[in-house]
């Protein structure tokens, strides 16, 4: 398969990934639209290291994978902390940052 | 034989995705997510990245996704609102996921990188192994290596803070 095909796919699944993030409310599966851009961009590097014949883009893609579960962590720890103190878990009304 | 195994890793990819942001439940969205991963983990075999794809399927499709479903069974899987603060919002966001969409296509296609339209070069059988990935990130990535298990750590301990009993206390007293 030519490299191109790799690229638009990963550039379709970011696309999908950006229209989740503008249409859902859940901050839960904003975080899993979030996933899906990062692997996008994983997919389009390592197409791009295989399209180049060299190893490095392959772990540029694992240092995204190290920086995309720092996030989730974070993220689902925010979750928790705001369910913990009963907020509602809709970003549309979390607008306020003071608790 | 290749194309097919493209094709089918591609399509379990996208629905995968499309799953993920049409499915109500959060919980089912999870596992569409698993499935988008482990579709993305072929087209990594593929691309004859093997290490890439053991670390995909392991780290993400396994410990990341049972963080996710933990979360979800503790959070429970509510339904979103029908309230939207911006009107015409899930109709405007379709076209805007387009228009990324193309204009992300024509951004690539339209560069002038001559080798898009290949398979890339003939690499030797060790491209992408364990062994070629960590003689990279021991040798020429150490920094970023040392720099992303700080980062790690931060994260254990920020989720640690985060979602401590502690914190409920302050806010019940």
């Amino acid at each position: 398969m030519n490299i191109e095909w790799y690229i638009v796919l990963s550039s379709l699944l970011f696309a999908v990934g950006a229209m989740g993030i503008l249409v859902r409310r859940s901050p839960v599966v904003i975080l899993l639209c979030l996933e899906l851009m990062l692997n996008a961009g994983n997919l389009a590097l390592v197409a791009f290291s295989r399209m180049v014949g060299n190893q490095e883009g392959q772990v540029f893609a694992i240092v995204v994978m190290v920086v995309a579960a720092c996030e989730v962590v974070i993220g689902l720890g925010l979750i928790v902390a705001i369910f913990r103190r009963k907020l509602p878990l809709d970003v549309d009304q979390l607008r306020e940052l003071r608790g | 034989m290749e194309a097919v195994l493209f094709f089918a890793a591609a399509l379990g990819a996208l629905s995968g995705a499309v799953g993920v942001v049409a499915l109500r439940n959060p919980f089912y969205g999870v596992l569409a997510l698993i499935v988008h991963l482990f579709s993305l983990a072929v087209l990594f075999l593929l691309l004859s990245a093997a290490f890439v794809a053991a670390a995909q399927v392991v780290v993400y499709a396994g410990a990341v996704m049972v963080l996710y479903v933990f979360v979800v069974a503790y959070v429970g899987g509510d339904t979103e609102s029908a309230w939207e603060p911006i009107p015409g919002q899930r109709f405007l966001a379709p076209l805007v996921g387009a228009a990324l969409f193309v204009e992300l296509s024509i951004a690539v296609l339209g560069s002038s990188l001559l080798a898009l339209g290949t398979e890339g070069p003939d690499v030797e059988p060790g491209f992408g192994d364990p062994a070629g990935i960590g003689k990279l990130l021991l040798e020429d990535f150490l920094l970023p290596f040392e720099a992303s298990s700080i980062l790690l750590l931060l994260a254990a301990v920020g989720a640690v803070v985060l979602a401590g009993r502690k914190g409920e206390e302050e806010s019940a007293s």
